[in-house]
């Protein structure tokens, strides 16, 4: 009642010179609103990282070699390390092994179209591992691997590059470097994010690649790029890392602490994502806080003219029998209403902000979603009103300490 | 047996102006009865402001003590002096003073928020602003009211918490002679009604004429005292 009461009277005052008022509010307006556009574009941008990071799959951990520069000694990651891994005697929590190796600047030909692009060598487990979903045919299979077969897998944009058309390619010749491959499947697409296209791609058979289109001379027979393996469960990936440190240390007689290889999982990359957006917000936070401060001393500012101005009303409060505390209340309901009013616009604006930069992300081709959390919300609301009442406290004592017969005669 | 409602004792108030203290009130005693009508002459300077600051609690005394309605203010802190002002003091001001922004009603209002009453509030201050004649403007704000109005709301105001005293200064200073002469007659006509007591501080001989009692001050000083005829009604 008495809150209310007081709340009214505040609104009154403030109505009474909006310009002054939205002025004054202007400071914490830009500060909040600032805060809540990036705080939710960041999330946003969070959120989908981290989506993207998940579909990569929650068991999945992949091998390279070390990106240590300190080690010097180093056994390259063969098709036999994928082996040992991959044997569940060696490794129970492990459930399979696929192999990537990368062949750059192959040309790619079809109905007289060339590209150069970089052709990836797998092993028949890669689809599943890696969740690929095919849009005709089939993927490589464990026959062709052992047969060598000259056949591959082509990404929806590969294939329009080449043929002008994904439908219909199933038995159609590409040749690699000039030999014929077979095309036996197309994969579905899976949409382009980022820098590379996901749908540029073109699969051969590990074996067919190593015999046929091997390119680099002098390198360790069977050698990969990486080594994808996946645990039994999400839980086991630990279990799994463990087991795949034991094996290959074995195997490549590293000396302790000099693994030539290193293992990543999606652990590790949400991990480093969240350190990134952990030094974000702090840099964000530190911008808050500049912001909300000068729109405070703005509010302080303001507030020290309206004392002054109001001086004959607070003495004829006095006179009416208001007490410090009454007066204090007063003007510290004004400051504090000032900034939340400013905060709350500045949650609309920061809001509005955010869903324009949305906008123009999906508009570009980013798929991404700023997202206002309740808590920058909340956070922002408290914020403002705690900045209010902190700038409010000395020009709202300045009005309580004034003396009655004084402020009367005030002109 | 006499009812004194203000008992003022070797009332002593001194300002410092830069390196001189000046004697605002002398060593100044006055008792005032209760349901009486005292007005309060004097030049310029001669300590008129300082009295009436002292008796209507806005101000303490530098020495001697102050009685009202049987409480003793004299060494009473801000906020115990505020809670008398609001209790047993009603002031009406020669420029009304009424806050601008709020309604008739709303002013009135403002002394029962400060004594912290939630209950009824706008029909009290309703019911006063009938008692002096305002039924028609209560939600009109001082803007949209006349001189004379707006003084009906401040005694309006000044007489809502019941107070032991009306304090008036120049209460007729800032009106025409009709309006003046009206608020003049309501101000007594209260004072014959309900009792209240009245002290009216004005230069105005006119208006001390109608006061019951008279004092003249000079030099901090009670100059002269004098009882008029007619009794108090």
């Amino acid at each position: 009642m008495f809150l209310t009461q007081n709340l009214l009277e505040a609104l009154e005052s403030l109505t009474s010179n909006k310009l002054r008022s939205g002025l004054t509010m202007l400071g914490i307006v830009i500060g909040v609103g600032a805060v809540i556009a990036m705080l939710s574009v960041g999330q946003g941008a969070t959120a989908t990282i981290s989506g993207s990071i998940s579909s990569i799959g929650t068991n999945l951990i992949f091998i390279i070699g070390s990106t240590n520069e300190e080690i010097t000694i180093r056994r390259p990651l063969t098709l036999e390390d994928a082996e040992a891994i991959g044997d569940p005697l060696n490794a129970p929590s492990i459930l399979e092994t696929s192999v990537m190796y990368s062949l750059s600047r192959i040309k790619v030909s079809a109905s007289g179209e060339t590209v150069t692009m970089a052709v990836t060598a797998v092993t028949p487990t890669y689809d599943e591992i890696r969740n690929l979903e095919m849009a005709e045919g089939e993927f490589i299979s464990e026959t062709q691997m052992n047969g060598r077969a000259s056949v591959a897998v082509l990404g929806v944009t590969t294939a329009e590059n080449l043929f002008g058309t994904s439908e219909g390619l199933i038995g159609e010749t590409v040749r690699l470097q000039g030999q014929p491959f077979r095309i036996i499947g197309i994969q579905a697409s899976k949409g382009g994010s980022g820098f590379s296209d996901a749908d540029d791609v073109l699969y051969v058979p590990y074996s067919t690649a190593v015999s046929r289109l091997a390119q680099r001379s002098g390198e360790a027979p069977n050698r990969v790029d990486m080594i994808v393996a996946s645990a039994v469960s999400a839980s086991a990936v630990p279990d799994a890392s463990e087991e795949i440190r034991q094996i290959l240390r074995t195997r490549h007689h590293t000396d302790i602490g000099k693994d030539d290889f290193t293992l990543m999982t999606q652990e590790d990359f949400l991990s480093l994502t969240s350190q990134i957006m952990g030094v974000l917000t702090i840099f964000l936070g530190g911008i808050a806080a500049i912001s909300l401060l000068v729109g405070g001393i703005g509010i302080m500012n303001i507030m020290l003219v309206s004392v002054t101005e109001r001086t004959r009303e607070i003495g004829l409060r006095k006179a009416l029998g208001a007490r410090r505390r009454d007066i204090l209340i007063q003007f510290l309901t004004e400051s504090a209403t000032l900034s939340v009013f400013g905060g709350l616009i500045g949650i609309a604006l920061g809001a509005g902000l955010a869903f324009l930069v949305g906008q123009i992300a999906t508009a570009t081709g980013n798929a991404f979603t700023p997202v206002v959390g309740i808590d920058s919300v909340l956070l922002a609301t408290l914020f403002s009103a705690a900045v209010g009442l902190f700038f409010g406290i000395y020009p709202a004592s300045r009005a309580a300490g004034l003396e009655p017969v004084e402020a009367l005669r005030y002109e | 047996m006499a009812d004194w409602v203000i008992e003022l004792k070797d009332i002593r108030k001194v300002y410092r102006m830069g390196e001189v203290d000046v004697n605002a009130l002398d060593g100044l005693t006055l008792r005032v009865q209760r349901g009486d009508i005292m007005a309060i002459m004097g030049p310029s300077g001669s300590g008129k402001s300082t009295l009436m600051n002292i008796i209507g609690c806005l101000d303490r005394p530098t020495a001697g003590s102050y009685r009202l309605d049987g409480k003793t203010v004299s060494e009473l802190q801000d906020d115990a002096l505020a809670e008398i002002r609001n209790r047993k003091v009603g002031f009406v001001f020669q420029s009304f003073n009424l806050l601008g922004r709020s309604t008739a009603t709303a002013n009135v209002e403002l002394p029962l928020r400060y004594a912290g009453v939630n209950k009824g509030r706008r029909e009290r201050a309703q019911e006063v602003l009938r008692l002096v004649g305002l039924e028609e403007r209560m939600e009109h704000r001082p803007m949209e009211l006349s001189g004379g109005q707006q003084q009906r709301v401040a005694i309006a105001r000044a007489l809502v918490n019941k107070p032991a005293i009306i304090l008036a200064d120049e209460p007729t200073g800032n009106l025409d002679s009709r309006s003046g002469a009206e608020i003049l007659d309501l101000l007594l006509k209260l004072n014959s009604d309900r009792g209240v007591t009245l002290i009216i501080v004005t230069h105005d001989s006119n208006v001390a004429a109608r006061a019951h009692r008279t004092i003249k001050l000079k030099d901090g000083c009670i100059e002269e005292d004098y009882v008029s005829d007619a009794k108090p009604a």
